[in-house]
């Protein structure tokens, strides 16, 4: 049963993300992203992730994903005439695709690591946190600065200069 | 019918999750696209780590991916900010018209 | 592993079979409680003819047949220039978080059949509360798609302000739930609802709204401009935008628009009587039966204990959807800068200062 199942997620991820590179139009470019987004917060919560793949609806799909889509509709963006052709794109893809697994099976190989089974409350909101709050409390102090940070720049970037 | 998934097939996702982000950036014009495709390489390696916590059944992996999102999440609001300026000057948000700065 | 999911297929028929024909009735109550409070009768034409007279049934028929059938026959209209996918996909991506939404509602305690305990939840996740905030974001999309997808102006304008609006409000709904989560020490439903059957001081239960009562005014306040209605709904605003972000939507499609409205409102009140007002928590009522507090005990079998939660649930959840019809005709719509300044620099930083005093006040109680 666990092996079809991550097979089809797999697949629709990699064609949904194939769709963000191929797609004319930024909004299907945009859509094909969330929908590649949703997919793999299917997947974290097949890994036994239950807060991160929470997170990453809430946070990516959610959040990021509809600022992308807002400014999208704000600028109007259509599809560019001038863009480059969707041969030369899959082609990219293919071979730089093919070349990072290459040098995956090189390293890994096929030791057929599996993962052992997961204790009961692996990937609940009690052992994250205490990950993060007590062995990352650095990091995670770091990345609210940079939040901060972000936000501030991002006002002072989006303001119309008054006259 | 209940075999376990091995680690290394989530890495080859994400390996080529990477490879057509990476494409993206180096082949479509339209900034926001680019854009989009540096956030599919976040996520391939947001997926890298939560296989590898689950194997190593470590939390740490979860608590580094919940600080990668913080990180996207902030990078895309200073882009998007950047990209609404860019779009005030130049009409446009083509990445060949972006070359001021060439020689 | 067949029968669970055969019980939780059954858990989630009944629970969709409720909130749907609820959401149609809803729109009778609307349209019945409107007219009331503005002294008017209301539709009441439409009525089926039969023994020689016309059955209209105070205007049911009207709105729940005979509306209905209006919608689903009329022509659907894709605007010419429109992304057709798109604009067929959003009401769609509109409905879906809405309905999905009730998966971790609790509407009871536990039901015993033979051996087997049921939960009466459908779906007990140990990330709860994150679920509803997670498909609260995900319904930005409808209306995002809504307006791009129509190729009108009016349409992106309602779009835009819409899923401005929504991402706002989401903020100060999630810093409200955080409150909760501190004060019942678990983001799941089901377990803060049970908590919510302790009676302090052996008299008074102690729902949620003794313990958060600001965060109870915030989550409710948010959830209706999550849901877009009066007092927040610019982006549909009918006497400025047309119909805002569904303007170019017609049949079918706009009555999916339509009944995600009442779906929100349902999910909105059904989330307000779960973590504030107990769920389906029955003063005094035990899973054995009835314990007051002076001594009296009366014993009940678990299904009459079931039902009467469930009853219990149903009217708070009733009362709510009323409150927000009603409030819906008596405040006037906040104009959109009220608005936004109204969720980010009222109620964000009033969402914070409660998350603030309810941990200080947590680690004075519990003793550092």
């Amino acid at each position: 049963m666990t092996l079809p199942i991550f097979a089809l997620l797999a697949l629709l991820i990699v064609v949904f993300a194939l769709g963000v590179i191929l797609a004319r139009n930024p909004v299907r470019s945009a859509l094909s992203l969330v929908m590649t987004l949703f997919f793999l917060a299917l997947l974290y919560l097949f890994l036994d992730a239950h807060l991160v793949g929470a997170l990453q609806i809430i946070v990516y799909t959610g959040a990021i994903m509809v600022l992308f889509l807002f400014v999208i509709m704000l600028l109007n963006l259509q599809a560019d005439p001038e863009e480059r052709s969707a041969v030369t794109t899959l082609g990219t893809a293919g071979t730089l695709c093919a070349a990072f697994v290459a040098l995956l099976v090189y390293m890994v190989g096929n030791t057929g690591i599996a993962a052992g089974p997961a204790s009961a409350n692996f990937g609940t909101i009690q052992t994250v946190a205490e990950a993060l709050f007590i062995r990352l409390m650095l990091p995670f102090e770091i990345t609210s600065v940079l939040m901060l940070v972000a936000i501030i720049g991002a006002v002072v970037l989006a303001k119309r200069t008054i006259q | 019918m209940n075999e376990i998934v091995p680690t290394h097939y989530y890495v080859y996702l994400a390996a080529v999750l990477f490879g057509i982000g990476t494409a993206g950036v180096l082949t479509r014009r339209n900034l926001i696209v680019i854009f989009m495709s540096i956030e599919l390489m976040l996520n391939a390696v947001n997926l890298v780590f939560v296989a590898f916590a689950r194997h190593f059944q470590s939390a740490d992996g979860q608590a580094i991916v919940f600080l990668v999102m913080i990180v996207a999440a902030a990078e895309a609001a200073v882009g998007l900010a950047i990209f609404l300026s860019m779009f005030r000057n130049r009409e446009t948000l083509n990445a060949d018209e972006m070359n001021l700065l060439n020689g | 592993m067949w029968v669970e999911i055969g019980i939780a297929t059954i858990k989630a028929l009944v629970v969709l079979l409720t909130v749907l024909p609820l959401a149609g009735a809803l729109g009778w109550v609307e349209r019945k409680g409107s007219a009331l409070i503005q002294d008017r009768i209301g539709a009441n034409r439409a009525g089926i003819p039969l023994f020689g007279m016309n059955i209209t049934l105070q205007g049911l028929v009207n709105t729940l047949m005979a509306d209905p059938l209006k919608l689903l026959t009329k022509e659907d209209v894709t605007p010419r220039g429109a992304d057709r996918f798109l604009h067929a996909l959003a009401p769609v991506v509109n409905l879906f978080p809405a309905l999905v939404t009730f998966a971790i509602v609790p509407f009871g305690d536990v039901l015993f059949i033979g051996d087997r305990e049921i939960n009466l939840q459908i779906a007990q996740l140990d990330v709860g509360i994150l679920y509803v905030l997670a498909m609260v974001s995900l319904g930005v999309y409808g209306v995002v798609l809504g307006g791009w997808a129509s190729n009108n102006r009016w349409s992106l304008l309602g779009g835009i302000r819409g899923s401005a609006q929504m991402i706002s409000y989401e903020v100060a709904m999630g810093l409200s739930v955080v409150a909760m989560i501190l004060t019942y020490g678990t983001v799941e439903l089901q377990s803060m609802t049970r908590q919510q059957g302790h009676l302090i001081g052996g008299w008074v239960p102690a729902w949620g709204i003794l313990y958060q009562p600001v965060a109870f005014i915030l989550f409710l306040t948010a959830g209706i401009a999550e849901s877009k209605r009066v007092p927040f709904d610019l982006p549909e605003s009918e006497s400025e935008l047309v119909a805002g972000f569904f303007t170019e939507y017609s049949g079918s499609k706009h009555m999916l628009f339509f009944m995600t409205d009442f779906v929100e409102i349902i999910f909105v009140a059904a989330m307000v009587s779960t973590l504030f007002f107990g769920g389906w928590q029955v003063p005094y009522l035990f899973r054995d039966g009835f314990h007051f507090p002076w001594g009296t005990a009366i014993a009940l079998p678990n299904l009459v204990v079931a039902i009467l939660e469930l009853l219990s649930f149903t009217v708070k959840m009733l009362f709510f959807c009323w409150f927000q019809i009603m409030l819906r005709w008596t405040l006037p719509r906040f104009r959109y800068d009220q608005l936004m300044r109204l969720g980010w620099k009222g109620m964000l930083p009033i969402a914070l200062a409660n998350v603030l005093v309810t941990a200080v006040v947590i680690l004075l109680v519990q003793g550092a």
